[in-house]
């Protein structure tokens, strides 16, 4: 098995290599993610981002909850929680979409983490924040829009 | 050297809400230095674990997106006061520290 997972993560196209073995159940999720989700860390496209962490074909829900400020004054503080009401939750990751590299981060939750996550984020533009959850093998995904009026991301 | 973090954890109905500070500059890689005009390096936290009595109950990704110094606060069911929280985060640079702290 692990001799398996590093070959796949070596291989040219990591990604998508990751997301075929997954969808043919070749791997589960928290083995596939065990390293550091570089092409959707530093992809420049929110599509790519979204793509590269298996949320492309996420359904919007109401039983995900972003809270996030209105108005950030700061853009490189913005306090985000994101609580997930779907039964089973799995990950938890969270995205913001006009920023150069739109995929923050991504939490897998086992052995009874609620679905709950709590952080800080940087935003370098006024924009959605978009939270993806995965739960039971669905994607869904909830977003809030923060008004951002001094950018974090430098530039 | 990493910084130490702080932890606090403490019961609240039927889980343990766990809190976490870590110090990181968490350089996105995009910051352009105002002296030299050269782009500051990416040097930020990517990876984190969390376990309760050896257990993990979360393992994070992160990119340059999250705040500097980072906050952390989740949830953990079924956790018992005295229980033994860990968590240790390692950076690109390969700069890692984990704390410790029990539930109280």
């Amino acid at each position: 098995m692990n001799i398996l997972r590093r070959n796949v993560l070596k291989g040219a196209g990591a990604a998508g290599a990751v997301s075929v073995a997954m969808a043919a159940g070749l791997l589960k999720p928290t083995a596939a993610f065990a390293g550091w989700n570089k092409s959707g860390f530093e992809s420049r496209d929110l599509g790519t981002s979204m793509g590269a962490i298996g949320a492309g074909s996420a359904v919007a829900s109401g039983d995900v909850v972003v809270k996030a400020p209105d108005i950030a004054e700061n853009g490189a503080v913005v306090p985000v929680e994101i609580t997930s009401n779907v039964a089973g939750t799995d990950s938890i990751s969270i995205l913001s979409e006009k920023n150069t590299m739109p995929l923050i981060a991504v939490f897998n939750l086992s052995n009874g983490t609620e679905g709950f996550i709590s952080t800080r984020i940087k935003m370098g533009a006024t924009s959605n924040v978009i939270a993806v959850v995965k739960a039971g093998g669905k994607v869904y995904k909830a977003h809030k829009e923060v008004k951002v009026t001094i950018g974090g991301c430098g530039g | 050297m990493a910084e130490p973090m702080k932890i606090r954890a403490s019961m609240s109905g039927d889980a343990a809400d766990v809190k976490c500070l870590m110090n990181h500059v968490m350089e996105t890689g995009l910051r352009k230095d105002a002296k030299t005009g050269g782009l500051v390096p990416a040097h930020h936290i990517t990876n984190v674990t969390a376990t309760v009595n050896g257990k993990t109950v979360l393992e994070a990704e992160w990119g340059g997106g999250i705040a500097k110094n980072p906050y952390l606060a989740f949830k953990v069911k079924g956790a018992k006061a005295g229980d033994k929280v860990q968590i240790s985060w390692t950076d690109n640079t390969g700069d890692h520290t984990s704390a410790e702290a029990a539930i109280g």
